[in-house]
């Protein structure tokens, strides 16, 4: 044992462990070592099941979400058919939950989504060109980031009014920036790295490099951080929608539950409580499957 | 470090142009005339000229933002439509107010999310660890304005321990910190707040001390024979930098991303101020408030700046 100074520390050597996954590629170690991650599928699974059931509601929801009773209002959990109780106008809060899902998850992905795109693209571009551009571009990202996010949501919302596609507007600006930074760190670290220079020098004109070169590169960090963005815009949203600039009544969404149910917490205390716990439940389970990915992709950040 | 400093704070000023540009636009992203929301439904279309000009609507955009710009220099941010008082009065009220919550939620959480961010970073993939990462996780993916309708539920209504909502039966005037008569006011939104910054603190600080107890120069200390707390010490150090810029995110957001948690515990600081103003459609409100609130957030990043690079001079030369 003469090498033993060589030996890594055994954190580091922990981290290297299943050697089997030097001889498989990229992405099949990466579902390798997500299959081995109970964690993180337990939480995809629920991610799974709340998409399914929003996509599903018509299907699944008991009742219609929108029928109100003056007589069944404000029942607790388990009344008569009501499984998760009433709300204010007697609506069935179980149905109800499960169609604000389609809103929350509508809210979640969709400024994410958008953001990804633009926000990679102007990185790329920034990170790839450099110089005067990159300078430009990142300057004007920084006077959005001077702004907390959450303020900047409000800010944007509040001035336009409200209404789900201002909000979604508003949580799509608010994320651009991030995700730009993100997309130009990860594009000017490869763009100095010696295959780029081989593959110009092969004739690759920049349209290919990037296209073939780049994005690769930068795909990974992006959507790894677009991931965990996700929990972000759904609570953003819910909290958006619960200050009265989100959704419009009587549409069914978890934040605008939470805020119309409020003035009848001394009633009915738990069923005030659900969509609260449902936001959580949601943003908890993006947040862990996020977790899983990052670790898994083996992305620094 | 003179030089660094007159860099950072000249760095800064366009920012704060910028900035400055953004709240401005504010008014114009806004459906309709800025002005149908203080004009009568009925007003002709002569008054209307003659509140354009006096307003200075008719000239044009970029005059009108010099004009702006040259107002809110002298500390003019307006008037609050809903209540006919100055601007910069509500908002520097709603400030103090907020700055009360911040001055306990900043170091319990700083404090809390720090040290548990550290010891888990420590013993990575022990119990210990797994237990923080998880309390981190909740603590980050908690809709905080849940959190405290909850806390609400359970120690304002159910066991009458603390109250719900407000500042005291006679407002932010009659406040004293240190008699709890008041100060149980506190406690209640302190710890709400607090939530979320604990969550993203102990994820931050857990990553950084991983990702510094992994470089070589620690393997280097133990080599030379330093004691397990004194490596430690080293690897706090070098991985404070990277805690502190998540600390002035975090600060920024306390002074003014509080909106939800006022909202919910009705506390009249700034997020408050902010929520009445968009149900009341009080846009020079809301400009002044964001302006601000912006500002003192520019200002922290500018303050964070220069600590970092006290703590590691390496900065300054980047």
């Amino acid at each position: 044992m003469s090498d033993i100074a060589l030996e890594k520390p055994l954190e580091t050597f922990d981290e290297q462990a299943a050697p089997a996954t030097r001889v498989r590629g990229y992405w099949r170690s990466v579902l390798y070592r997500l299959r081995h991650d109970p964690v993180t599928l337990f939480f995809a699974a629920i991610v799974l099941s709340i998409v399914l059931l929003a996509i599903f509601a018509p299907l699944i929801a008991p009742f219609d979400p929108y029928k109100e009773s003056v007589i069944s209002r404000l029942k607790p959990i388990g009344w008569r058919n009501h499984f998760l109780g009433t709300d204010e106008l007697g609506r069935d809060m179980l149905s109800r939950l499960i169609y604000g899902g389609r809103v929350s998850l509508l809210m979640g992905v969709v400024p994410v989504l958008i953001a990804s795109i633009v926000g990679g693209l102007l990185g790329v571009i920034g990170g790839f060109a450099g110089g005067r551009v990159n300078t430009v571009i990142m300057r004007a990202m920084d006077v959005f980031y001077a702004f907390p996010s959450v303020l900047l949501a409000v800010a944007i919302a509040g001035a336009m009014g409200g209404g789900m596609g201002n909000g979604m507007l508003a949580l799509t600006l608010v994320f651009i920036p991030p995700m730009c930074r993100v997309a130009e760190t990860a594009t000017t670290q490869v763009r100095v790295l010696d295959y780029i220079e081989a593959a110009r020098a092969t004739g690759a004109g920049t349209i290919m490099v990037i296209r073939y070169h780049v994005l690769g590169n930068v795909l990974g960090p992006v959507f790894v951080y677009a991931s965990s963005l996700v929990s972000v815009s759904i609570l953003l949203a819910s909290g958006l929608s619960f200050l009265g600039l989100g959704v419009r009544p009587p549409t069914a969404d978890w934040g605008l539950m939470l805020s119309t149910l409020r003035q009848s917490i001394y009633v009915v205390p738990f069923v005030c409580a659900l969509p609260g716990a449902a936001i959580f439940v949601t943003s908890i389970s993006f947040n862990l499957v996020s977790d899983g990915l990052r670790a898994a992709m083996d992305v620094r950040m | 470090m003179i030089f660094y400093i007159l860099r950072r704070i000249l760095y800064a000023i366009p920012i704060a142009f910028g900035v400055s540009v953004v709240c401005f636009s504010l008014v114009y992203i806004a459906p309709g005339d800025p002005l149908q929301t203080v004009m009568p439904p009925d007003a002709t279309a002569e008054t209307i000229e003659i509140v354009k000009h006096a307003y200075g609507f008719d000239k044009p955009i970029p005059m009108q933002y010099l004009i702006w710009l040259g107002h809110v220099l002298t500390g003019d941010l307006g008037m609050s439509i809903s209540t006919r008082r100055p601007v910069i009065l509500e908002v520097t009220d709603a400030l103090s107010n907020t700055s009360l919550l911040a001055l306990f939620a900043v170091p319990l959480s700083f404090g809390i999310g720090y040290a548990m961010g550290a010891i888990a970073g420590c013993f990575p993939g022990r119990w210990l660890d797994r237990l923080v990462t998880g309390t981190a996780v909740v603590g980050v993916s908690l809709p905080n304005y849940w959190l405290g309708i909850v806390l609400v539920v359970f120690f304002a209504v159910e066991y009458s321990l603390l109250p719900a909502t407000g500042m005291g039966p006679s407002g932010s005037t009659n406040f004293h910190i240190l008699e709890w008569s008041s100060a149980r006011y506190l406690v209640l939104p302190v710890f709400t707040l607090a939530m979320i910054p604990i969550g993203i603190l102990a994820r931050t600080t857990r990553a950084a001390v991983a990702e510094v107890r992994n470089q070589d120069f620690v393997q280097t200390l133990r080599a030379k024979g330093l004691s397990e707390w004194a490596v430690i010490r080293h690897v706090l150090k070098n991985s404070l930098p990277q805690v502190m810029a998540v600390m002035g995110l975090q600060f920024g957001y306390l002074l003014g991303g509080s909106i939800l948690v006022e909202t919910v515990f009705t506390w009249p600081g700034s997020g408050f101020l902010l929520s009445k103003a968009i149900i009341n459609r009080d846009v020079p409100v809301l400009q002044g408030t964001i302006l601000t609130l912006s500002l003192v957030f520019v200002a922290t990043n500018l303050v964070v700046d220069l600590l970092q690079s006290l703590v590691d001079p390496r900065i300054r030369r980047a």
